[in-house]
């Protein structure tokens, strides 16, 4: 550990103010291109999902239609 | 009918492009009337003062090549293929990539080469020494068929589309920068004094890599834009 | 040797292997990215000249070259595809736009904020910062060039030529803008890059650099599998999956 106090980590010596939003726009890029394709995945399963919940009861009601 | 010889087939492309350039002759001056436009906004938006206008006056003058250039790149195949005649040029059995070729050196015939022409009365409006206007010419000859060609693969990925113009500034600027750079340099360097030949030279080895490279690149580009 | 290639051009089999191996690459890069971030912040001593503010070199750097590296990647796969017809590699040109254009955002973004302390401005039309910015707008074109087509087919394929267009074109632009950048450099700004760096610095920049490799890779593998299923969507195996983890 370089710094002495959780001050000085904050401040970096008047450099925290460029060091830190730096850090963390990088962080929040970071997980939002990691979140991002995980989001469509389900998105897009959830969809199919339900597209063939309705194909499936559709194919029952119209079986029980014919009897 | 045989089928023409692929030079001569060219030769009547290149015939009919320049023909139907030279029957609608406002659309040929547009890009011309365009460059003096933007000419005047920059005495307007920087002031009058001469010895300033000297300093800006290569950057202005090949920026605003670049934005005619591109304004015209556009409009390269659209016609063509609106009435169904790009699709039968693709299917011809003569080489696409001289046919592009062909279509390329027709839209810099009618706006880089005259652009260069006349670009010695606007550089002389902004004050640029008269030492410098033959590099600035020059420079201007061998730049705009570059940006030609590199806008031709612009044109001919988005001839599909609806809303190409737009869409093709954001594709080929970016790769126009290299031209600026160095034609920008060259004037520069003739108003200086210092030799200009080399970044001529860098301009000449520009357009010698893009008229290899981009024919084959707007004819892979049309293929998609008639497939699709 | 060629089974392996046609298994890379069937579907169900890239998007379970790409599963495989984001499950253990996924822990690997964030445990990475975030033992190099820590170390980079906390552990190493500042830099002589710079201060504290050179810490920031540990993401501007690893982004700048995985940005560059993408470019590459995306073209060569646009490339694959168009020469070899390979609807895989289609895929992986799609699945890295994105990912490369927000890394070069990133390198772009704390170039500007590191400028600020070591330059004393926000932004230098410095030859290697306007480099990364002609990147973006490369990235951002194909980005564009894909949404604008209805047909996702000739999307890819014009895609993959804009990109190689733009591989030929990168190292022509970055050395113009070198060049050009050395003809107009101010005296006041001298920035020495190239100085040799320490090795207590230099160990958690390469950790970083490989972190955001990984990190590059997991995007790439997880954007690809969003894309395969919705390809493939009127698929059996597709359903299957869907089936299976689609319900809630």
């Amino acid at each position: 550990m370089y710094f002495d106090s959780f001050q000085a980590l904050l401040t970096m010596n008047g450099h925290g103010i460029y060091v830190w939003p730096a850090y963390l726009i990088t962080i929040v890029v970071i997980i939002a291109v990691l979140v991002a394709p995980v989001r469509r995945r389900n998105r897009l399963l959830e969809q199919l999902a339900a597209e063939l919940r309705r194909t499936e009861s559709a194919a029952v009601s119209g079986v029980r239609g014919q009897q | 009918m045989s089928a023409p010889h692929t030079g001569q087939f060219c030769a009547l492309l290149l015939r009919r492009q320049l023909l139907l350039a030279m029957r609608r002759p406002i659309e040929m001056g547009n890009p011309l009337l365009f460059f003096t436009m933007v000419i005047v906004l920059f005495p307007l938006g920087l002031g009058p003062a001469p010895d300033k206008l000297a300093i800006f006056a290569p950057g202005v003058l090949w920026i605003t090549a670049l934005l005619s250039n591109l304004l015209t790149s556009d409009a390269v195949f659209r016609s063509d293929f609106d009435d169904g005649s790009l699709e039968q040029l693709v299917l011809a059995p003569q080489p696409l990539f001289l046919s592009a070729l062909a279509y390329i050196l027709a839209h810099w015939l009618t706006t880089g080469l005259l652009l260069a022409l006349v670009s010695p009365i606007f550089a002389l409006m902004l004050n640029l020494p008269v030492s410098a206007l033959g590099t600035l010419i020059v420079s201007l000859l061998l730049g705009t068929a570059v940006l030609s060609l590199l806008g031709g693969i612009g044109a001919a990925l988005t001839v599909g589309l609806k809303r190409g113009g737009v869409l093709i500034s954001l594709l080929i600027l970016p790769l126009y920068l290299p031209v600026l750079i160095f034609g920008t340099a060259a004037v520069q360097a003739a108003v200086t004094g210092t030799p200009s030949g080399p970044y001529l030279a860098i301009l000449g080895a520009m357009l010698s890599l893009a008229i290899a490279l981009a024919p084959l690149a707007i004819a892979a580009g049309l293929r998609i834009s008639i497939d699709a | 040797m060629w089974t392996f290639f046609h298994k890379l051009g069937s579907p169900p089999w890239l998007y379970a292997i790409a599963g495989a191996i984001l499950r253990w690459l996924v822990p690997i890069t964030l445990v990475a990215l975030v033992g190099g971030m820590v170390w980079g912040l906390l552990l190493t001593s500042p830099d002589f000249r710079q201060g504290n503010s050179y810490r920031i070199i540990y993401i501007h750097v690893p982004a700048a070259v995985v940005a560059l590296a993408g470019y590459y990647v995306m073209a060569i796969a646009g490339a694959i595809s168009l020469i070899w017809r390979m609807k895989m590699a289609d895929v992986v040109m799609k699945a890295a736009a994105p990912v490369g254009a927000a890394l070069t955002f990133i390198a772009l973004l704390t170039g500007a904020i590191w400028g600020k302390p070591t330059w004393g401005t926000w932004w230098v039309w410095d030859a290697r910062i306007t480099s990364m910015l002609i990147l973006l707008f490369l990235y951002l074109g194909v980005v564009a060039l894909y949404e604008a087509f209805d047909n996702k087919e000739a999307a890819g394929k014009a895609c993959a030529v804009l990109s190689l267009v733009g591989m030929v074109n990168i190292p022509i632009i970055y050395k113009s803008v070198d060049w050009w950048y050395s003809l107009h450099q101010p005296a006041s700004i001298k920035f020495s890059g190239e100085s040799t760096i320490d090795p207590s610095m230099l160990y958690p920049l390469l950790l970083m650099i490989a972190a955001f490799y990984a990190l590059f890779t997991c995007c790439l593998l997880m954007n690809m599998r969003a894309e395969l299923l919705q390809r493939e969507s009127r698929t059996q195996w597709v359903k299957k999956i869907a089936g299976k983890e689609g319900r809630r």
